[in-house]
């Protein structure tokens, strides 16, 4: 059982849970990840690890409200249990100084953005941080990048703060302006495809963390299968990150999709059920 | 055995096989000659005493014949449906060697013994040495991990079982479906072993959570690993990630470990009314079987090879059989087709036939150049092997592996690494439930005489 310390919403959508989980909180790294259960008849998720406190023993999460899952996990409040957390899952970040790297987030990715634009940062590179959501109400984390950013643009699609237009103008925007030598970009599968066609037209190394299905997390099922080079590698023990210019994206999209029916379905039961309730 | 009906059980969860009565458990123990040399007991990987607990279920003491399985194996009842019996201990059988007869149903008998001991003896442990207050740690809480578990106990240490999963048991659990293996009695098994004072954690990976240097320093002199061959051996083959198309790993886990199907339970599953798996050994003869009772109306098995080279067990393809699952053999896919959102439609598939013997001794399957035909299917499941899982040894760089990755150990189990000792799949790379408990027995007093010498050489 794993106690919630805290919860708060960062958005409507988008909450942030800290986690008492003192093993993972001091082995996680940047770019790890845990799998959790909600309750005995829930499904595994993985979720990035936005940050860790090792001294107090614990992780934070943040969650965006999408399916049965993450609408459980933003209900649940401080002193409320987990069942299952395991972690930290994956490879971590490779982290080192090369010089000015371009930290690119969309939506709920930048919460896995995060601890990577901190530990490049401590890295001692020179760091341009580029977050984008739809409009001002779903920026998160801005505080915190900024303190570990040289350079922190927020964009909106709508304008409504920052810079109005998508991310992958604002990447082309600093890319012309100076000398980029890593771009990392994390996001929708959508966003990192075209964030990744952006790179590769100028040639810099890119690295995309994907969120792909997992059941175990551990290598032992392959549902988080991805196509990278023509190779099919497993997110949970060969990623999350990959050579973003190698990534098929448009499969990785398809495969997200793989129970969305089911999801649905679920979904429309759960709100059902929690109308029931709240009728009573 | 008496069975369950075969057109009721492939509906259900029901035990296929539903266990011999008192009656006929003791008239099959008369079948037992008691000989001079028992080769049976060579042919038992834990080297059970087979004619010491027959000889007492015979005299109506069958809650003896239970203490005499116990003596050597932690886990009778599960070893009692699940080993392949045919070619261990009943291949080396009197009757089988000399008399060109059926062997003793050992396996038959070891269920039932341990099954009656269950529902109607006391539940009582094995004796414990005096506890030395010395800290084991095994990695896993497979076959291979619960046996060392429960051996070390004996011996008298403070051993703790880390698990990555959330529950426990291993394949025994994520693997083996409930018709075959109930998971009522895995756990009664898991909870002898707890009442040993084995201590389990689960959602711990070692080499992740912690590492094994971690752990040394939380006072761990020696180390079991049993992490099991998890990683899935997929076929390279255009359009393999196609939604529906699964490992066997993936469809079992989600359906006998997430209750996947089970609309109580929220992860979803992929099934459908035309279900394929490519293989033939038992986890293929699992899965197949699981889709079927999903509500498959085709349950098909595609193999590369014939009936009479199928890895799987003889009594699960005849259960197959009789439940309406379909062969497709000397066949193999070659490429997947999916609808418009990357749903698995069809398969097309090469006719194979049989050439010259290979390394394996079994015939070679050979492509049928221009044998090409179409299937439709609403999911596939691969379950074409295994390889071991990588977690470990990614975290142990200094640790010797063989190139198939596998972890390399000596005769008493020990790894490169002293005090760090290995066996299961992730020594073998795909092996069965009691081989890796043969493993555990070997590593448990191979880590023994370690630490004895080990502490005596401190004093």
């Amino acid at each position: 059982m794993f106690k919630i310390i805290e919860k708060k919403f960062l958005s409507e959508n988008v909450a942030r849970l800290i986690i008492e989980a003192p093993y993972i909180a001091k082995s996680r790294r940047a770019g790890h990840f845990i799998i959790l259960r909600i309750d005995k008849n829930g499904e595994r998720i993985p979720l990035t690890i936005s940050d860790a406190d090792v001294e107090k023993g614990t992780i934070s999460l943040i969650v965006q409200r999408v399916g049965v899952s993450s609408h459980k996990l933003c209900a649940m409040n401080a002193g409320d249990f987990i069942l299952d957390v395991v972690g930290p899952l994956g490879k971590a970040t490779h982290i080192a100084n090369v010089g000015t790297v371009l930290c690119a987030g969309g939506g709920v990715g930048v919460a896995p953005l995060f601890p990577i634009v901190q530990a490049m940062k401590i890295a001692g590179n020179r760091v341009i941080t580029i977050i984008a959501a739809r409009n001002k109400d779903l920026v998160i984390l801005e505080n915190e990048m900024a303190e570990y950013s040289d350079e922190l643009i927020v964009m909106t699609d709508d304008g409504s703060k920052g810079t109005k237009g998508l991310v992958t103008q604002g990447m082309e925007e600093v890319i012309l302006r100076e000398k980029i030598n890593e771009a990392i970009v994390i996001g929708p599968a959508v966003m990192m495809k075209f964030a990744a066609l952006t790179t590769k037209k100028y040639d810099i190394p890119t690295m995309a963390s994907l969120n792909t299905i997992m059941v175990d997390g551990t290598g032992m099922c392959g549902a988080c299968r991805v196509s990278v080079g023509g190779k099919t590698e497993f997110v949970c023990v060969d990623g999350p990150e990959f050579d973003a210019h190698k990534v098929n994206f448009d499969e990785m999209l398809s495969r997200l999709g793989a129970y969305k029916d089911k999801e649905s379905e679920n979904y429309e039961e759960y709100v059902k059920s929690c109308e029931a309730t709240s009728l009573n | 055995m008496p069975e369950a009906d075969p057109n009721v059980r492939n509906k259900s969860n029901l035990e296929v096989n539903k266990g011999l009565t008192l009656e006929m458990a003791l008239s099959e123990s008369h079948r037992c000659l008691d000989c001079a040399v028992p080769t049976c007991i060579v042919g038992c990987p834990v080297g059970t005493n087979i004619p010491k607990f027959i000889k007492y279920l015979e005299a109506g003491d069958v809650l003896g014949a239970a203490e005499v399985l116990k003596e050597n194996n932690s886990l009778p009842a599960i070893c009692g449906r699940v080993c392949p019996q045919e070619i261990q201990c009943e291949a080396q059988c009197f009757y089988v060697k000399k008399l060109s007869k059926e062997g003793a149903a050992i396996g038959h008998l070891e269920r039932f013994v341990a099954d009656y001991a269950r529902e109607h003896g006391p539940t009582t442990i094995p004796a414990l040495a005096e506890p030395n207050g010395i800290k084991m740690a095994v990695i896993g809480s497979g076959p291979a991990g619960l046996t060392v578990a429960g051996e070390l106990a004996k011996f008298g240490y403070d051993v703790t079982v880390f698990e990555a999963l959330h529950d426990l048991g291993g394949v025994l659990k994520y693997g083996i479906p409930e018709f075959r293996l109930p998971k009522s009695i895995v756990d009664y098994e898991i909870n002898t072993i707890k009442n040993m004072g084995v201590k389990f954690i689960t959602n711990f990976i070692v080499g992740k959570t912690a590492s094994i240097a971690d752990l040394k320093e939380e006072g761990y002199v020696a180390f079991f690993i049993a992490s099991g061959a998890g990683l899935p051996n997929f076929m390279n083959i255009p359009g393999e990630n196609y939604n529906g198309i699964q490992s066997a790993n993936e469809f079992l886990t989600r359906v006998n470990l997430m209750g996947g199907g089970n609309k109580d339970f929220d992860t979803p599953v992929h099934t459908g009314k035309n279900v394929v798996v490519v293989g033939g050994g038992n986890t293929a003869m699992d899965s197949v079987r699981t889709a079927k009772r999903m509500g498959a109306e085709r349950a098909i098995i595609m193999y590369r090879r014939t009936m009479e080279e199928m890895p799987a067990r003889a009594e699960e393809i005849k259960h197959a059989i009789e439940e309406g699952i379909e062969f497709i053999n000397l066949a193999s896919p070659i490429e997947y087709f999916a609808d418009e959102r990357g749903k698995i439609n069809k398969m097309r598939v090469q006719k194979m036939e049989l050439g010259e013997p290979d390394a394996s001794g079994r015939r070679r399957p050979v492509v049928i150049e221009g044998s090409e035909y179409d299937i439709d299917v609403d999911s596939v499941v691969i379950a074409v092997g295994v390889s071991p899982n990588p977690i470990i040894q990614q975290s142990m760089p200094e640790l010797e592996i063989t190139k198939w990755n596998t972890i390399k150990v000596d005769g008493n189990m020990m790894t490169s690494i002293p005090g760090l000792f290995a066996g299961g799949d992730i020594v073998r790379g795909g092996a069965t439930v009691i081989l890796a408990m043969g493993d555990g027995r070997k590593a448990a007093s191979g880590m023994h005489s370690y630490v004895q010498a080990d502490v005596l050489a401190k004093v």
